[in-house]
């Protein structure tokens, strides 16, 4: 397993795309992220702190709508990428039990999330926290200063590392299931954008409550929310959980295809 | 030894023309079976969002009416089946106002001075340092006051009005969708307005003046059939104020309630053939609340009370017509529908890069940019066609399904129907080609996926739920490829009616015709950048 996770580091590491990914992760979630914060100015009469007032959590975490695409995009090529150019035929020559090799591509990738999920996250609360005092968002209002000592803000901001790490996961789960980077990526996004538009559009409130709590992305960004919390369909640790059990099905999909296919 | 002749090929000659290059492309695009499944998969899931917006349950109907601004509120009808009024061309109206009139026959002109124009506006307005139950002094923006020429009493008739509206100045109005801008201003003591409608057949014309002598013609309108005697005489209006806030999934949620407007006229005169007899108040289109609206005259002065509005009635969420399915919502499928058409079209060059097909695609055609044509001739129909067959079946079997089951399904004519529907092809054939251009550009496939899904389909989604504060999000769509979603809007949105007219509701900052310029400009300078490269790189 050392052995199978260092040559998935090796190949991982020594791809010119993948720094540019990564990097490009961070740089687009902190960019949005401020952009967002930037843009942010009080509804009149409305700027008061409370549970129907601003989220300065979630608005300096914007950037994550975004920043997971390009997330998804590295889970995806890393599997993708092999099936595409015929590495995979290697690999598994390589590293015959095919689950080992799966779990050590999964984790390292998974690790190489988690290391610009940190950065972009840490950025973005940085440009909030910057940003946000002067946007009506101020003590003078109510809203204490983003802090990392405020469990609450500490939740949203460790949580949204979290999730970044988890649509990794589920991008790999489903690419390797899929076996093509391209489509890979075009279902993980169809699937995590599908289920916030159908909910908008059922006119029944039941039924659209319920398929939030369903949605890999709705659900699994309540782990951002710091004001209302009350109100959220699934606490936010559930909500995460969501996301979690998305991705621990793509995993287990993409490794039965692995396992029972032929490369 | 015999000379042996050199092997000739028996086959005639093929031409070498576009034709034959647009044949080859079409060839190995419905021979690939993910292609043409992923082609189907865009339309299904578009018409499938169609399908479950317009059948995906709806909450126990609510027993409503129509309220003074055309919103349902209880008393008749249902929230599923909103009787609304319907103006002369069949469009929601809201028609209700304080009327002083008197029916005129034939041509003639009335004129009328306005002095000042005062309000109340809700407990919950903004402005309200008084406290949680008292009304607030002031003028909701689009209060009316002014003169009015309408074919009968009932609600939803032809009508031409000249007024002042509080914030913006005078106006012509006329059957509920018109609307000419004059006389810049707020009215009051010290800047009075004079008014004037003049009637010649079925012509209405509206004049203002700041002082009585030098009158300005603002416009003139044709009311055809307007009766020959119609209601002639003062009018005030106040639309009830709406506090809305955009929040996470489109959704609105409003404050607010009922305002009151009182305007002061004088100088009223009929003349050119008109001969005015007493005025009589009456509210037109509800009960009469004595105390709240009403007229009281003294000598030559009218001081008019009004609550209601004479405008269209917008469709969208946030508005009057909330409960009411509209194109919009059976088309929200679009930008999925999109995310299969981009991965095909994308695949339909990169993979012939990943497997070497693209060497043999131009030693067969070596004129690169002829190949590139091609397929994007090709993508450009596959994207047509799935989008104009999703759209269609989204739009008609929705609204079927919508009145099928009881519900109301936003009038629309079928021009407009038609338009989005076409629209939404050619959205989603003009998107194929820039993913495909782009395809080329990068000759990486999961890279032109998630780049073309974060120029279009991203702006789009983050826009239409309103997780970007709203000005960034109109700025989305105002300068990304996104910009051609303005494609899709049915109903046209109204200056003169207060709503949050949003992207998830169907309005877009841009006209759909400039919104496709800005999706085609990316396009063609994507293709532009591709030829170049193709024409660069070796294969």
């Amino acid at each position: 397993m050392r052995d199978a996770l260092h040559a998935e580091w090796t190949k991982l590491r020594t791809l010119a795309g993948t720094w540019w990914l990564l990097l490009a992760a961070a740089a687009l979630t902190i960019a949005v992220s401020a952009a967002a914060a930037a843009a942010f100015s009080c509804p009149p009469g409305a700027c008061a702190a409370g549970p129907t007032g601003a989220d300065p959590a979630k608005i300096s975490l914007t950037g994550v709508d975004l920043g997971q695409v390009v997330i998804a995009l590295l889970a995806a090529g890393a599997i993708g990428g092999e099936y595409g150019t015929g590495m995979i035929r290697l690999t598994l020559t390589a590293v015959p039990r095919r689950l080992v090799a799966f779990t050590a591509k999964a984790l390292v990738t998974a690790g190489a999330a988690l290391a610009a999920a940190l950065l972009a996250v840490a950025g973005s609360a940085l440009a909030g926290w910057v940003i946000l005092p002067g946007k009506g968002l101020s003590a003078a209002h109510g809203y204490a200063p983003l802090s990392l000592a405020n469990p609450s803000d500490l939740r949203a901001a460790g949580g949204s590392v979290l999730y970044l790490t988890l649509i990794a996961l589920l991008a790999f789960g489903v690419t390797a299931a899929v076996r093509d980077s391209a489509a890979g990526i075009g279902v993980v996004l169809g699937v995590l954008l599908l289920f916030p538009l159908a909910s908008a559009v059922i006119p029944d409130q039941a039924l659209a409550r319920h398929l939030e709590q369903l949605a890999p992305m709705t659900a699994g960004l309540y782990i951002q929310a710091t004001v209302g919390v009350q109100s959220l369909p699934l606490t936010p640790w559930q909500g995460l959980g969501v996301t979690a059990a998305w991705a621990a099905g793509a995993l287990i999909l993409g490794a039965a295809v692995l396992r029972l296919r032929d490369a | 030894m015999t000379a042996v002749a050199p092997y000739r090929s028996p086959a005639v000659p093929g031409r070498d023309g576009f034709a034959q290059t647009l044949r080859a492309e079409w060839t190995k695009f419905r021979t690939v079976r993910g292609w043409v499944i992923g082609t189907l998969v865009a339309a299904l899931v578009m018409a499938g969002v169609g399908l479950l917006a317009a059948g995906g349950g709806r909450s126990a109907c609510q027993a409503v009416g129509v309220g003074a601004n055309g919103q349902p509120e209880s008393g008749s009808g249902s929230s599923c089946q909103p009787s609304f009024i319907l103006g002369p061309d069949g469009e929601p109206v809201a028609d209700s106002f304080y009327f002083v009139r008197q029916p005129l026959t034939g041509d003639g002109s009335v004129t009328v001075r306005v002095t000042s124009m005062t309000g109340l506006l809700p407990p919950d307005h903004p402005d309200n340092a008084a406290g949680p139950f008292d009304s607030v002094h002031g003028v909701e923006p689009w209060a009316k006051a002014g003169l009015i020429v309408k074919e009968n009493l009932s609600q939803g008739s032809a009508y031409a009005a000249i007024l002042v509206a509080a914030d913006h100045g005078v106006r012509l109005q006329w059957n509920y969708t018109g609307d000419t801008a004059g006389l810049p201003g707020p009215v009051g003591p010290a800047n009075p307005r004079w008014l004037r409608l003049t009637r010649s057949g079925d012509v209405i014309t509206g004049y203002d003046s700041a002082d009585g002598t030098h009158w300005t013609r603002v416009g003139a309108v044709t009311l055809t059939g307007l009766s020959s005697t119609a209601q002639v005489g003062l009018f005030t209006a106040s639309p009830d104020h709406d506090q809305m806030t955009a929040n996470f999934g489109g959704g609105v949620s409003g404050g607010g309630g009922p305002t009151r407007d009182t305007a002061v006229f004088d100088h009223l005169a009929t003349a050119d053939g008109w001969t005015a007899g007493p005025w009589t108040g009456q509210y037109v289109g509800r009960p009469e609340i004595p105390g709240v609206v009403g007229f009281h005259q003294a000598g030559g002065q009218y001081t008019l009370t009004g609550q209601g509005n004479i405008a269209p009635v917008p469709a969208g969420h946030g508005g009057p017509a909330d409960a009411s399915a509209t194109v919009t919502d059976y088309l929200l499928g679009t930008f999925v529908g999109l995310i299969a058409l981009v991965v095909v079209a994308g695949l339909f060059v990169t993979a012939e890069y990943r497997r070497g097909l693209i060497r043999l695609t131009f030693a067969a055609t070596p004129s690169r940019g002829r190949v590139l044509a091609a397929k994007s001739v090709v993508v450009a129909v596959a994207g047509f066609v799935a989008g104009l067959v999703g759209a269609a079946a989204a739009v008609l079997a929705g609204e079927a399904i919508t009145r099928a089951r009881g519900y109301y399904a936003f009038p629309i004519s079928g021009t407009a129907e038609a338009r989005v529907i076409v629209g939404t092809a050619v959205l989603t054939a003009v998107a194929s080609v820039l993913a495909l251009a782009i395809g080329a550009i990068a000759a990486r496939s999961a890279a032109t996926v998630a780049v073309v899904i974060v120029v279009i389909v991203i702006p789009y989604f983050l826009a239409a739920t309103a997780a970007l504060p709203l000005g960034a999000g109109d700025w989305l769509l105002r300068i990304t490829p996104a910009a051609g979603f303005a494609l899709q809007q049915p109903y046209p949105a109204y200056d003169q009616v207060t709503m949050l007219y949003s992207p998830f509701s169907g309005y877009f900052p841009l006209a759909p015709l400039a919104g496709l310029g800005v999706l085609a400009a990316w396009t063609a300078a994507a293709l532009a950048l591709a030829a170049y490269r193709l024409r660069r790189r070796d294969a």
